[in-house]
């Protein structure tokens, strides 16, 4: 392995990141579907729903714990990987990192312990707000990272002073241009990804037969949330794919896999492109199509990657993960439809939907996965686009102590994920009378003095 | 502006940090001392930080943030000299708070490993910071001088984070438990006397700044209530400590409150000690500052929220106000 620093720095802030999202993705979307069992639970009174709850509350729990120790070494990572980032865009990425901690970190984790351990101790309107507090919490913390990371990739609202960011607007900088797109684009990711993961688990579990009394509705609710969510996304991803040909053509041309600028220029449905000879080998095309997605006319001209020559990303990976990305998100449309027919027309949903059903549980994590690779491989060189590149601002570690602590975290993080998905694995295989004591009642002291 | 603005930022960072020592310091005191309890007993310990931990531990991330947002510069220096104690530190932390979840979910056959977890995690993130504490002061060198201090600060630390988490037992737990706290407390708060001592002998000696500024006349009997009232509390914790009418009473609260204090003397002292270079001897706070304008977009969110944090932990706190009893999410 080339054991260049900066390579070391960016494999090791990609490996902490990735971890990283996988749990914001279930938490944020979670947290909401959480208040809705909650509300169903206290209109009806229907045990089922409380059950609901209080299986799905202790996934959360897990989960937003795993986001909780995971996202604390990404406060850090600016400062150790990236000193020159701070220092040359801190006028920006500061104030940003620090409304995300004031505003959203501190209300989620306070509110949370009220939320998890607090019910026997406040109202049932407390409690609800302060569930409600958690989940706000997280897509306000959404809201303040997405915002800078938009930033990054089209900066707006500030000026160059000695090579220092200096901010111009302040509404310029927070809302810039493929802000919106984006957030709304994560936020539906996080449904989606939530969404599957509650239908899956119920899958699994009416496969298995171990029955709660709640496994069909939870599943029905996740089922008809993705069933609507998954066009809603695909339809956003459409907008967001138009604003970044505005903003990134360069990244689009390597999304596409377009090495000449032209027009009339067709979809490239897989194919594998070759950086050396600048070219797709084995291409699968549909005549026209990349003009017609991108430009909505079949003769619409279509940048490509010649134009952009030493400056643009990496194409296969690119391009690849942007594949990965779209598969999922068509596969999530017909598995999420399909489930919904049966369950919403038939009452009930056969063998192969179930499974189906089960095997997509954590497909929300590799679309969200892929689509990060796509968004942030697509701005190398860039780490602020147009601005600074990357190797501008990269810290000086030796390699060993780099290739060292890489390899510290990517073993820990296997380790943590394996835990994580064997402890799933254990909620969703206990039966529901077991989950209804809970863990040991009260402590007794006399019992024991 | 140019001269109060990162005067308030440095103010903010040292409270942040200084809420985060006390406030974690207690979780991660009981965490170091979770292997000297029954098993029925660690469950009553975990709860009683249970609804906290979370939110403490956000009180870091504030503080590296202050950093971060007021003085960029220095955020890179020091991040990137104090890189492997912060990465170890790091998966201390991660370690500690995913086995709060998984000591009680992975399945009762995983019980021990995460008790063991939580151990091993919260020790190796409090020697850590303890680490990066004797780093700092000493200006982030590297000779061996600087790197005794460390070792010694890595040791003091983490027995100060001890007795906090007593002080907090004491105030949580009743019968036999608390009777253990009890006795860990008296042991603990020696090394805990002996490392502050020592720190406070030995900082000086490593740094000529520091000796400099305490030194000097007439800064010096300005100074001298840090040092006299700081012995009185540690004097008056010792008292404390012998009376067991007092520690299984309803005034149980006052070790804790006494060693709350000493943390805040200690931050006063190094506060001074400190001011107003961000990285010792090379940067003053104003050299490493962000630019005016971004200071004050982040002022106005520092002074809405920071009330409001201030008072929803209050409310949490009296929420869980009480005994500590094991957790369930009924
Ligand atoms: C789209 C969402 C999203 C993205 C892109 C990120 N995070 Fe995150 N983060 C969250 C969404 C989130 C969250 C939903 O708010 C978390 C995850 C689960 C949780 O408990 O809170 C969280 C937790 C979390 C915490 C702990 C907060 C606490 O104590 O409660 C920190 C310090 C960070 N994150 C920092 C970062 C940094 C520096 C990132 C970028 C490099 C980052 N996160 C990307
Ligand atoms: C949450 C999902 C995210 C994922 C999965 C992700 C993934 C990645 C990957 C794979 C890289 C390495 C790219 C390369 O070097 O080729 C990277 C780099 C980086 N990302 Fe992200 N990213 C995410 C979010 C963010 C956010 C929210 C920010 C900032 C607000 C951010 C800031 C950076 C920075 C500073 C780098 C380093 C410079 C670079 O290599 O471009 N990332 N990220
Ligand atoms: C099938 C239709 C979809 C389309 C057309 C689409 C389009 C896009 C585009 C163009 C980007 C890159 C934007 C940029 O970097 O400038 C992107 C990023 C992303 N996509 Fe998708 N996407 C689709 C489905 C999905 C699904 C199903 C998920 C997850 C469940 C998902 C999650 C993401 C994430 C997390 C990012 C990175 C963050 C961002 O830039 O918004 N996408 N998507």
């Amino acid at each position: 392995m080339d054991l260049d620093p900066l390579l070391l720095a960016r494999i090791q802030f990609a490996a902490n990141i990735s971890f990283h999202i996988l749990f914001p993705a279930i938490s944020i979307g979670l947290g909401w579907i959480l208040i809705y069992f909650r509300l169903r639970y206290t209109r009806s009174g229907d045990k089922a729903w409380e059950y609901a709850y209080q299986f799905w509350v202790k996934v959360f729990a897990l989960t937003f714990a795993m986001g909780v120790v995971s996202g604390i070494t990404m406060s850090f990572q600016f400062g150790t990987n990236w000193p020159g980032f701070m220092e040359k865009a801190g006028n920006v990425a500061g104030p940003l990192l620090g409304y995300e901690v004031l505003s959203a970190f501190f209300l989620e984790a306070s509110f949370l312990g009220i939320m998890l351990f607090g019910k026997n101790r406040v109202s049932n309107r407390v409690h609800l707000i302060s569930s409600f507090f958690v989940a706000f919490g997280t897509t306000l913390s959404a809201f303040w990272i997405l915002s800078l990371n938009s930033w990054m990739q089209t900066p707006t609202g500030y000026h160059l002073e000695d090579g220092v960011v200096m901010v111009d607007s302040w509404m310029e900088v927070i809302f810039n241009p493929s802000f919106p797109y984006r957030f709304f684009h994560m936020l539906a990711a996080s449904v989606l990804t939530s969404a599957f993961l509650v239908a899956g688990v119920s899958a699994w579990r009416a496969l298995h037969e171990v029955d709660g009394p709640a496994t069909w509705r939870v599943m029905r609710t996740g089922v008809l949330l993705a069933a609507v969510m998954a066009p809603l996304q695909i339809f956003i991803g459409d907008l967001h794919g138009i604003n970044t040909l505005e903003h990134q053509p360069a990244k689009i041309a390597a999304m596409e896999a377009v090495w000449e600028t032209g027009r009339e220029v067709p979809f490239t449905v897989v194919a594998f492109p070759d950086q050396e000879t600048r070219s797709n080998r084995w291409a699968l095309e549909i005549p026209y199509g990349a003009s017609l997605i991108l430009t909505h006319s079949p003769r619409g001209e279509v940048q490509g990657l010649n134009d952009f020559v030493g400056k643009h990303p990496p194409v296969a990976v690119v391009f690849w993960s942007f594949r990965v990305m779209l598969g999922i998100g068509v596969l999530m449309l017909l598995v999420s439809w399909w489930a919904a027919w049966q369950l919403f027309r038939r009452g009930k949903a056969g063998r192969p939907v179930l499974m189906a059903l089960a095997a997509m549980t954590f497909s929300g994590w590799v679309a969200v996965l892929a689509g990060w690779y796509v968004t942030e491989i697509g701005r190398q060189p860039w780490i602020v686009d147009g601005v600074f590149t990357v190797s501008d601002v990269v810290a000086d570690h030796s390699s060993a102590t780099m290739s060292g602590t890489l390899f510290g975290y990517i073993l820990l993080y296997l380790f943590l994920l394996a835990s994580y998905i064997g402890a799933l694995r254990q909620l969703a295989k206990k039966p529901a009378a077991s989950l209804q004591l809970g863990p040991t009642p009260h402590f007794d002291t006399s019992a024991r003095a | 502006m140019e001269y109060w603005l990162p005067v308030f930022y440095m103010a903010a960072m040292g409270l942040a940090l200084l809420v985060y020592v006390i406030l974690d310091g207690y979780d991660l005191g009981i965490g170091m001392l979770l292997p000297l309890a029954e098993e029925s007993e660690k469950d009553v310990m975990v709860a009683s930080i249970g609804p906290f931990w979370d939110a403490n531990e956000t009180w870091i991330v504030l503080g590296v943030g202050i950093l971060l947002i007021a003085f960029p510069i220095a955020h890179g220096i020091v991040l990137t000299h104090l890189y492997l104690p912060v990465t170890i530190m790091l998966m201390g932390l991660i370690l500690r708070g995913v086995a709060f979840d998984l000591r009680v979910k992975a399945g009762d056959h995983r019980r021990t490993l995460w008790n063991r977890a939580f151990f091993i995690g919260s020790t190796v993130a409090a020697c850590a910071q303890g680490w990066m504490l004797g780093s700092y002061i000493t200006g982030l060198e590297d000779s061996t001088l600087s790197l005794v201090f460390s070792v010694l600060t890595a040791a003091t630390l983490p027995a100060l984070y001890l007795v906090l988490g007593c002080g907090w037992l004491l105030i949580k737990t009743e019968g036999r438990l608390l009777d253990r706290a009890i006795g860990w407390a008296r042991a603990a708060v020696w090394p805990m006397g002996l490392g502050l001592l020592v720190v406070s002998i030995a900082t000086p000696i490593v740094s000529q700044t520091i000796a400099d500024k305490w030194f000097s006349l007439p800064n010096f009997l300005w100074l001298a209530p840090i040092p006299v009232i700081t012995s009185l509390l540690y004097l008056g914790l010792l008292l404390m400590l012998r009376r067991d009418e007092l520690l299984q009473g309803s005034r149980n609260w006052l070790p804790f409150a006494a060693v709350i204090l000493i943390c805040l003397m200690a931050g006063l002292g190094l506060a001074y000690s400190l001011f107003p270079d961000i990285v010792m001897n090379r940067m003053t706070i104003w050299e490493a500052s962000a630019s005016v304008k971004s200071l004050q977009f982040t002022l106005v969110g520092v002074v809405i929220t920071l009330p409001a944090i201030l008072v929803y932990t209050l409310f949490v706190y009296r929420v869980f106000r009480g005994k500590a009893t094991t957790l369930s999410y009924d």
